[in-house]
């Protein structure tokens, strides 16, 4: 019973495809953009899932190339090389998330305080993550330069021999790197996440004889956690398609030790010319990426089906 | 069961003073009500005693200690919040047996501290249940035998039903008046209705812009308000007030004002005499009668405007001169609407009010 109803005449007297027309409106309104994306979207992906199925090399037309299966995806499958990038991408992405996850948490739970002086310590925490990928690799490898750069000219400055960063310990370089610039991703997140907590609740801890850090860890954490699987899942998934800075620091060696499966598809189609592998290659990311996705709108789902039981669970027994 | 002393107790938000020097004694075993119009100070009051504000001035004594530098934790108390305060992600036993568990007591102990609060507060079958599955009430139950559990010696509540529906509320005030007389323990209890706070408490702390107006018990306040404020504020339908001035004639004292002139007792008038120009007259809605032969200078005209009737008493709306009048008085009376009655005015019923100061004569 909102506001007036209007005259009946007006239904009857106009024909159905007034009404039709009317709920069509929105469509019609967002059918550009959704075919724009339709086309952007779909069409590369349906050329990479068709390529990944040929035996393509960069000068044929795709046309012209020859239909092989399955054959892209079992050759990668026991190409040791392939094997090895797909588990420096999971050791990375993996380790950076935890040690994000940890650092980022943590330091919101510090910053999570009214002091003076505060907000611009949070503005400066957040700095690094807006600093173009690039620019992040280029400092970051002339930071870890085994002669000039700051890190060895501190250490030696301080008596201790210098490291070999970007060779013997690649690897870590990288993850330290990624850490320092998507820490704060997690931090900013994290924060919002504690400032919605009730605060009641927390007082109400405090008055049953909580330490700060019981606080934590049976109320605060408990209440993020919802929010926080969100966040290290995108988190994962963006560190497993990790590319410009570790191609504008180490290019993906020594050796194999840096090379990620985002850099290995991009050797593999320029360097190899083997465009239909390296397709496949994208493929099997793509899988990773969709379950790790799926896994993410899952949690989403269920966590409100479970309020939306509760609260007609409430509502049964009221009425 | 250890007194609470408030020392000039002041709290300051930046340069803002809310709360100016609170003075306040309540003695073992107190149910005292904090009472007052909503921002007037009494959440600050409560939530400096628990040590979820901290001082800015003057100190607070728990049984003769100082605490105001303690944690809430070390100050042995338990509080009752107005959004009840659960622990959303656990169920109602294990809301309940937080601080237990916190104090790492035996299980045994803790379960059977559980059952035992869960049966005073009903709530038995609901120990599994998540607060977001329960009702308002039940919430507040969740809240309150949280509460109990922790077998503090001193009980916060800050506006503990004010989230409750009209019947609910009802019902929850007298479960709360019998857990009283059940727990005698310090109970210092907001409200910002005066209904529950003259049904539970043993002391009213009336308080009004950061100070206290008056305190005492419910009886005292009701029928000897200090000032206009307390008398304004106590009591349903509020007290009535015209505007008089103090006019001695014949040895006799008579508060005289737009469309009529009452007698005051004559026990009063001596310390009156010395009173000279404008007061205020009280009347409560319930101190006057229907009497359509009393005397002049006891009674005073009034003409119905409305009548509201509200089950076996009716509440009238009458015009007197200028001012207007509100009359309690048993349904069944008859009344028409648009006569000029005559009520008498019990004498006890009679307060008068310094019209600058407010404060009683
Ligand atoms: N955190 C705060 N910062 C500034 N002013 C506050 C704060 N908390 C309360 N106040 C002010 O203090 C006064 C008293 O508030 P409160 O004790 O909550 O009133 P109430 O009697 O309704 O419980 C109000 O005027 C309120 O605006
Ligand atoms: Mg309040």
């Amino acid at each position: 019973m909102c506001g007036p109803l209007p005259p009946d005449n007006h239904r009857s007297g106009k024909p159905v495809t007034a009404q039709t027309f009317n709920r069509m409106t929105p469509y019609l309104f967002l059918a550009p953009a959704a075919i724009t994306m339709a086309i952007a979207l779909l069409y590369p992906l349906g050329y990479m899932v068709y390529g990944s199925f040929r035996d393509w090399d960069p000068s044929q037309n795709i046309s012209e190339t020859d239909f092989v299966g399955l054959k892209n995806y079992i050759t990668l499958f026991f190409d040791p090389a392939f094997r090895e990038s797909l588990s420096v991408t999971l050791i990375f992405a993996f380790t950076v998330v935890v040690a994000e996850m940890v650092i980022g948490v943590g330091l919101a739970l510090l910053l999570d305080r009214n002091i003076r002086g505060i907000s611009v310590l949070r503005t400066l925490f957040i700095l690094p993550m807006m600093i173009a990928p690039v620019v992040v690799g280029l400092m970051w490898r002339y930071m870890y330069h085994p002669t000039v750069g700051t890190f060895n000219k501190t250490l030696k400055s301080l008596g201790f021999d210098g490291v070999d960063w970007l060779g013997q310990h690649a690897l870590l370089s990288v993850i330290i790197a990624d850490i320092w610039q998507w820490t704060p991703f997690i931090l900013i997140l994290a924060l919002a996440a504690l400032q919605s907590l009730p605060a009641s609740a927390i007082e109400a801890a405090r008055i049953d004889g909580a330490t700060a850090w019981q606080q934590i860890w049976h109320i605060k954490l408990p209440l993020m956690m919802p929010v926080l699987v969100v966040t290290a899942l995108l988190r994962l998934i963006d560190a497993f398609k990790v590319l410009e800075v570790i191609l504008v620091m180490t290019e993906g060696g020594p050796g194999l030790s840096t090379e990620i499966v985002a850099l290995r598809i991009s050797r593999t189609a320029t360097e190899f010319r083997e465009l239909g592998t390296a397709a496949a290659m994208s493929n099997y990311l793509l899988i990773l990426l969709l379950i790790l996705t799926l896994a993410m709108f899952a949690i989403g789902r269920l966590q409100d089906a479970r309020t939306a039981r509760l609260a007609r669970q409430v509502q049964e027994e009221e009425g | 069961m250890p007194e609470i002393r408030l020392s000039k107790l002041t709290k300051r938000y930046g340069a803002v003073e809310v709360l100016h020097g609170i003075d306040l004694e309540m003695a073992a075993n107190e149910f005292t009500v904090l009472v007052g119009p909503s921002g007037c100070g009494k959440s600050t009051t409560l939530r400096m005693i628990a040590g979820l504000e901290t001082v800015s001035e003057g100190e607070i004594f728990i049984g003769g200690n100082p605490v105001s530098h303690l944690d809430p934790k070390d100050r042995g108390l338990a509080m009752v919040f107005q959004d009840y305060a659960l622990y959303p992600h656990m169920d109602v036993a294990h809301n309940i047996s937080f601080a237990l568990r916190l104090q790492r007591r035996p299980k045994a102990e803790i379960e059977a501290k559980v059952r035992e609060v869960a049966d005073v507060v009903g709530l038995t079958e609901f120990l599994h249940r998540k607060p977001g599955a329960l009702s308002g009430g039940q919430r507040q139950r969740v809240a309150m035998a949280r509460a109990l559990a922790k077998d503090s010696d001193i009980f916060l509540f800050d506006e503990p039903l004010s989230n409750l529906d009209a019947k609910l509320r009802g019902q929850m005030r007298a479960e709360l008046a019998i857990m009283q007389q059940r727990v005698r323990k310090n109970m210092i209890y907001v409200t910002h209705d005066q209904v529950e706070a003259m049904t539970l408490a043993d002391r009213i702390v009336v308080m009004h812009g950061g100070h206290i107006q008056q305190q005492g018990t419910p009886e005292a306040l009701f029928k000897q308000p200090a000032n206009r404020f307390v008398a304004g504020f106590l009591g349903s339908p509020p007290m009535n007030f015209l505007e008089a001035e103090l006019v001695s004639e014949n040895d006799r004292l008579f508060a005289r004002g737009d469309g009529f002139s009452v007698a005051v007792p004559a026990g009063r008038s001596r310390s009156l005499k010395r009173t000279s120009g404008g007061v205020t007259l009280g009347i409560r809605p319930s101190d006057l009668n229907f009497e359509k032969d009393a005397r002049d200078d006891e009674a005073i005209d009034l003409r119905v405007i409305v009548s509201e009737y509200v089950g076996a008493q009716s509440v009238l709306l009458c015009a007197c001169g200028n001012g207007s009048v509100t009359v309690e008085l048993k349904s069944e009376t008859p009344i028409a609407l648009g006569e000029t009655l005559r009520f008498a005015i019990r004498a006890e019923g009679i307060h008068l009010f310094d019209r600058e100061s407010t404060a009683a004569l």
